[in-house]
């Protein structure tokens, strides 16, 4: 091993930042978030590896997989995403549509690397939603923060006019409340986001949707057209088709983890085809949170996250590409927060206020 | 307002055998914290409607405290005291809306992360109450079936994967007559060992029997109750200013008459119905997370000495393309879809039986209708066994009793 590679080496390992700050220009990333959680037996214990023969065959044998990352805050989607974003177990209510308290990993990373809007991008279910790539925070803001974009909104000004009662199910914000249909609002806004950001027109956008089976399908093929057209640096996906549990049927429930195991996969695929993406991407995946056990009596397993049990707690993040060492598994705990700091590591941005530490296997 | 605070006539909105309850034990109500005495109003309100297992459940739990010391009152409820509490829930009308009060400090214990503390404490009272007030065993050991799989020619996957660590899996069961055997089988049950509310059939389409020994309730027997339930949902819906939150405040406040119930004069189970469709998730809507929810309040609050419940095909959850292309296709049914609810609905009934007072003398049979496939757990049945052995499902409960 020559002088050089050594020196090199024992650099690599002892100033993260500065590896960060070099080569971040040039680094990308996408973290995947499941809001409706899955658990284990459902997916990675030995019984539930058939439902994602993706993420087991591969993408595992290319990550670094962490076995235990705690949610230790409130278990409803639209907050816990935002905690994951910010670093911080956010407290805002998780039915409204108010924009998280603390700094968003957008705007951290807008703000300290100097970024232009069109590079972060998160593409999420509707409702609260709406308002998760920017905090209230007085020194950050919507000035520094993410493009949103709501596939559902999109849905509901293509089909704005038609009999709503038939699109129920499909424009559900969320299923805790399984018969909720709230009207979405700002179709203009939406169709212009169509049209400028994506170059669809809203009969293009119409077409594909026609082919698509469900909401996350169609959330990751505007993903695809955003890494296509804007190739942002930071892009946040979160899917939700697995919180059908909420409405009980255990085989919606496994159809939709099988669903987004393919559609992580087609992320991945995505990246690896893409040069704007391809060599400089780190990918992140991680539900959540959890689903309640079936063992205890104050829940009904599956169906909801509501006990605060363990199970509900707990789940797993795996990270690949990029700097990230193939077919390690970690099974120390990891906090869900701990997210936002690890990205600021390896991005070169500096978190301030979150609250978790950067995942030092990853950092 | 303080629970040392309470008087009499503050509980004068209360249902007249619920005050009369609440009013006897007012002095063991004033010694308890205020982030627990709600929930056990929210109980004793309704008492008038509760199931006579639950009754007894209640005036045995507040016998008990009545009988503790101040020192043991203060060492059983020393982590309850721990929980702060918001001047707005100290503020709200607790008495008259306790189960509002429960859902605000719900909230409020996730926002300010005291729920473990909570759920800590809820578990610890639970384990003491078990302790110092043992259960009721039950008069006869339980018998509850689970019928899976109506309306369904083959499958893939193996049934029953859950349950047969627990039970002997039979592969050669001769269905013929089987439903009408088990109904059969149940209502004799119930004719020999009457109770009220003892003996129920649940089925997720039409109840097939509707023996008068037996409580019943249906998927389809509840269809117009269903329907005037969703159409008053969306109309609360388009109103400005409405969310989930004054939604599930609405749906609290839905009365059996609301739904066209209340004729049948049973208000006890009148009750019940409602708060199937109004409480449970998905049950509107999927006749499969209906009969699994309405066994699973039926297990939890009337603890059936016999239960049969029926799983029937659940309408398909259309995919979105379809539903875009606008296609006004009548709803159909997904009976291979229907089959995995129910499987895994069999295993959380036998889970829930197992949760009751004397589960290790209890049965659990699962049966595929209409095929060969059956799962019998019991005393007199081997763990984790197989049977090639033609049997009947008379036999089956043969051996199982």
């Amino acid at each position: 091993m020559s002088a050089g590679m050594t020196l090199g080496s024992t650099l690599f390992h002892s100033s993260a930042l500065a590896r960060a700050v070099t080569s971040s220009k040039k680094r990308k990333v996408i973290v995947i978030t499941f809001g409706g959680g899955a658990r284990d037996q459902e997916t990675f214990a030995p019984e539930g590896q058939e439902n994602i023969p993706h993420l087991i065959r591969e993408l595992i044998p290319q990550s670094t997989f962490f076995t235990q990352v705690v949610n230790r805050g409130i278990l409803g989607h639209y907050v816990a995403t935002a905690s994951i974003a910010t670093g911080v177990y956010e407290t805002i209510n998780n039915f409204a549509s108010i924009a998280p308290e603390h700094p968003t990993v957008f705007e951290y990373f807008r703000k300290d690397l100097k970024r232009p809007a069109t590079d972060a991008w998160v593409v999420a279910p509707s409702n609260g939603f709406n308002r998760i790539g920017a905090s209230s925070h007085r020194s950050y803001g919507s000035d520094l923060g993410a493009g949103v974009i709501l596939p559902k909104h999109l849905l509901s000004a293509a089909i704005s006019g038609r009999n709503s009662i038939n699109f129920e199910s499909l424009l559900r914000d969320n299923y805790e409340t399984p018969l909720y249909t709230p009207n979405l609002a700002g179709n203009s806004l939406q169709i212009r986001q169509l049209e400028e950001v994506l170059k669809l027109s809203l009969d293009d956008f119409m077409s594909h949707a026609l082919m698509l089976s469900s909401p996350d399908e169609l959330s990751v093929f505007i993903a695809r057209r955003l890494m296509r057209q804007l190739a942002p640096s930071l892009l946040w996906i979160t899917l939700h088709d697995i919180d059908i549990a909420h409405a009980g049927a255990y085989s919606l429930y496994i159809e939709a983890i099988r669903r987004t195991d393919r559609l992580c996969a087609d992320v991945w695929k995505a990246v690896q085809s893409d040069p704007e993406y391809a060599g400089k991407t780190t990918l992140f995946i991680l539900p959540d949170f959890g689903r309640d056990s079936d063992d205890d009596s104050s829940g009904n397993g599956f169906q909801h996250h509501r006990t605060g049990d363990a199970l509900s707690r707990t789940t797993w993040m795996m990270a690949l590409g990029a700097s990230v060492r193939e077919g390690v598994v970690f099974d120390r705990p990891a906090e869900s927060t701990d997210l936002l700091p690890t990205l600021g590591a390896m991005l070169g941005f500096s978190p301030a206020l979150a609250h978790g530490k950067p995942i030092p296997e990853l950092s | 307002m303080l629970p040392s605070d309470l008087k009499p006539k503050q509980f004068s909105g209360y249902p007249p055998q619920a005050k009369k309850l609440v009013t006897d034990y007012l002095e063991t109500l004033r010694r308890l914290p205020l982030s627990f005495l709600p929930s056990l109003l929210r109980e004793a309100i309704e008492y008038d409607f509760k199931f006579p297992v639950e009754r007894k459940t209640l005036e045995r739990e507040l016998s008990k405290l009545d009988s503790l010391s101040d020192a043991k009152i203060k060492e059983w409820f020393k982590e309850f005291q721990q929980i702060r509490l918001s001047p707005a829930l100290e503020h709200s009308d607790w008495v008259n809306a306790p189960a509002q009060f429960v859902e605000q400090l719900s909230a409020h214990l996730w926002t300010t992360h005291q729920m473990d503390a909570f759920r800590k404490a809820a578990l610890d009272y639970g384990d003491r109450l078990r302790a110092a007030a043992p259960p009721e065993l039950p008069a006869l050991p339980r018998l509850w079936i689970t019928i899976i799989g109506q309306g369904v020619a083959t499958h893939d996957a193996p049934l029953f994967r859950k349950l047969r660590p627990h039970g002997a899996y039979f592969s050669r069961v001769k269905p013929e007559n089987g439903l009408n055997v088990l109904l059969d089988a149940i209502a004799a049950r119930a004719k020999a060992h009457p109770s009220a509310y003892g003996h129920w059939y649940i089925d997720g389409g039409q109840n097939a029997d509707q023996h008068p020994s037996l409580t019943c309730v249906s998927y389809g027997g509840l269809e117009t109750a269903r329907a005037v339930l969703m159409a008053k949902m969306r109309t609360e819906i388009e109103k400005p200013g409405m969310g989930p939150e004054a939604l599930r405040t609405f749906l609290g406040q839905i009365r059996p008459a609301d739904l066209g119930l209340g004729e049948t004069g049973d208000a006890v189970l009148d009750r019940f119905q409602v708060k199937l469709l109004t409480e449970g998730s998905g049950t509107q809507v999927f006749s499969t997370t209906f009969a699994q929810w309405a066994a699973r309040e039926a297990s939890r609050r009337a603890q059936p000495l016999t239960l049969l419940v029926r799983f029937a095909p659940r309408q398909r959850q259309r995919p979105m393309n379809e539903l875009l292309s606008g296609s006004q296709a009548q709803a159909e049914l997904d009976p291979a879809g229907s089959l995995i609810d129910a499987d895994i609905g069999a295993y959380y009934n036998w889970l829930n039986q197992q949760r009751l007072p004397g589960a290790e003398q209890s049965s659990f049979l699962a049966w595929f209708e209409n095929h060969n496939e059956a799962l019998a757990i019991g005393p007199s049945m081997a763990r984790g066994t197989g049977s090639t052995t033609a049997a009947t499902l008379a036999e089956l409960l043969a051996w199982m009793s």
